[in-house]
């Protein structure tokens, strides 16, 4: 799109579950500003990138590139202290921890100056957890845990925050208001966003680009608008998916 | 009810000492899932470090009392850094490397750890049992015994253990739920993973977390060396098994739970002995934990693992 650098630059990945390959040579980048919709079938290898990108598992071959430097072969941890923030599959939630300590914990590599502030925003994107902040985790309904997962990689103040599914599960107003959240961060504080999604029409309808996976490939790349004309993409993901 | 009263006392100081072993079980059970069979060691470890720098800086009971307090918080200090140093060395030697194995495996090194601690201190202290003249003498009387001819005792050595062992109990307590050490020990106890995805050194922590359990060994190994008077290179067995039946009965991972389950244990052995036989204090302990467990299996203070959604 650019001709900058991307913020993310991933380069002939591969990652493998033991003897099984799961990504085989994945090239994909994610520019500053952007939002970026990855699609495919359960199984794959959406949720093995992302967690590929912030090293858990590593990849075996091929790099990762954040800002300018070689992150592919970094501890987790140290990654995530670079600003690069997740909501990861399955949303996480520490289920004996109040949502209040769940968001501290997001907050823990962000500056502690900022932790007031940050709360009162997420509070307001999500005013539901602002109800619920003395509440364990495990007690959320889904969509409560959905919000507090995306709320609580906010806390780190990310540059670039990775979603794993936002909306899986979740009724279809409350992914309404989560996408709505989403582009909301992205075009006023111009955070960068990188979505796997299965939900694909209203993922792509959101995202700048997007990138198609298929069996740990990627098989098609465009614009958002270009990916929901192609007749490939409407018969394989988006039979369905409109409502 | 003198005589009760003075089982109580007992039973309140013994299961002090193993409220703060248990806590070392209990945590590390929490974060890893493993049970650290060498922790017993650790305290015994500490015993006997308290004991050398005791003999070292000549404290006695003619030490003048406020050195006497200062030299015994030095002593503490001391020992508590040290012992921390071997439970740190401990995790990283056998347990570290063998992080993702099988389960098993960490099981055995952990047998292996307490084996090669116990032999260590017996070639490099020698086998026999090493007295400590008592430091505090006397007591308070609570009853002279006029009626019953039972005089009851709260000795100045029980009042330090129980004190002690309450203070720390409720700053450990407050480290753990509030501050951001605390929180990244209960996130990597709660999913590892994401505690990683959050920023959190999640080997440091775990090691942390082995440094923590082994200075509260320390502290009841110090207290053991003094209520008892003597220790041995074996200490560690004993106090460690019934240390860990009263993690299990307060419920495994649970902290308040340790210091329920190790007052319980302390009470029930001291009652046993004082109205039934001393034979049969740790049949009358180990029982009541398999009571417990046929009706609450995760213990009296467990998390029952029916929230995961």
């Amino acid at each position: 799109m650019t001709m900058t650098e991307p913020l993310l630059k991933v380069r002939g990945v591969e990652t493998y579950y033991g003897k099984i390959i799961a990504l085989k040579g994945v090239d994909l980048d994610v520019h500053e500003g952007e939002i970026v919709t990855l699609i495919g079938a359960n199984g794959a290898g959406k949720s093995t990138l992302m967690m590929t990108v912030c090293g858990s598992p590593q990849a075996r071959n091929g790099s990762i590139v954040y800002a300018g430097e070689d992150i592919t072969t970094k501890p987790t941890y140290e990654i995530m202290r670079t600003g690069i923030a997740q909501s990861p599959e399955g949303r996480r939630i520490f289920p004996r921890m109040s949502v209040l300590e769940n968001l501290m914990m997001g907050g823990m590599v962000a500056e502690n100056k900022y932790f007031e502030d940050d709360l009162k925003r997420v509070f307001e994107l999500f005013p539901r957890l602002k109800e619920r902040q003395h509440q364990s985790g495990g007690t959320l309904s889904g969509g409560e845990q959905q919000m507090l997962a995306i709320a609580r990689a906010l806390m780190s103040r990310p540059r670039l925050l990775l979603l794993d599914e936002p909306s899986l599960g979740l009724a279809p107003i409350i992914v309404r208001q989560i996408f709505e959240a989403i582009n909301e961060l992205n075009k006023t504080d111009g955070l960068t966003v990188f979505l796997v999604e299965q939900n694909a029409y209203h993922a792509l309808k959101l995202a700048h680009r997007g990138y198609v996976m298929v069996n740990g490939v990627i098989t098609m790349t465009g614009t958002g608008k270009e990916l929901l004309s192609r007749e490939e993409v409407k018969a394989a993901y988006l039979e369905g998916g409109r409502h | 009810m003198d005589y009760f009263l003075q089982q109580l006392i007992n039973g309140v100081t013994l299961g002090s000492i193993y409220g703060l072993i248990a806590i070392g079980y209990t945590m590390v059970y929490g974060i890893i899932g493993m049970i650290n069979f060498a922790h017993g060691d650790i305290f015994m470890v500490g015993a006997f470090i308290a004991l050398i720098t005791i003999v070292a800086l000549g404290i006695t009971a003619a030490t003048p009392l406020l050195l006497l307090i200062a030299a015994l918080v030095l002593v503490l200090v001391i020992a508590m850094a040290l012992t921390a140093v071997w439970g740190w060395t401990v995790e990283r030697i056998a347990y570290r490397p063998l992080r993702g194995s099988f389960r098993l495996a960490p099981l055995i090194t952990a047998i292996g750890a307490s084996i090669a601690l116990q032999n260590f201190v017996q070639i490099s202290q020698g086998a026999r049992n090493k007295p400590l003249q008592p430091l505090f003498q006397g007591g308070f009387q609570l009853s002279d015994g006029a009626g019953t001819g039972f005089a009851v005792q709260l000795s100045y050595m029980q009042i330090l253990i129980i004190v002690t062992t309450v203070v720390l109990m409720a700053g450990f307590t407050f480290l753990i739920n509030n501050t951001s050490l605390g929180r990244a020990q209960r996130a990597c106890e709660q999913d590892r993973k994401m505690a990683a995805l959050l920023g959190v050194n999640v080997d440091r922590t775990i090691s942390l977390t082995f440094v923590m359990g082994a200075a509260l060994a320390a502290v009841a190994g110090l207290m053991f060396l003094m209520y008892y008077g003597v220790v041995d290179f074996f200490i560690g067995f004993v106090a460690g098994v019934k240390a860990f039946t009263a993690a299990v009965l307060g419920g495994i991972g649970s902290l308040p739970g340790a210091m329920l389950g190790g007052l319980l244990i302390g009470l029930i052995e001291t009652f046993w002995s004082g109205y039934f036989s001393v034979e049969y204090k740790d049949v009358a302990a180990f029982s009541i934990l398999a009571i417990v467990l046929i009706f609450m299996p995760e213990g009296l203070l467990g998390k029952p693992e029916v929230e995961k959604v």
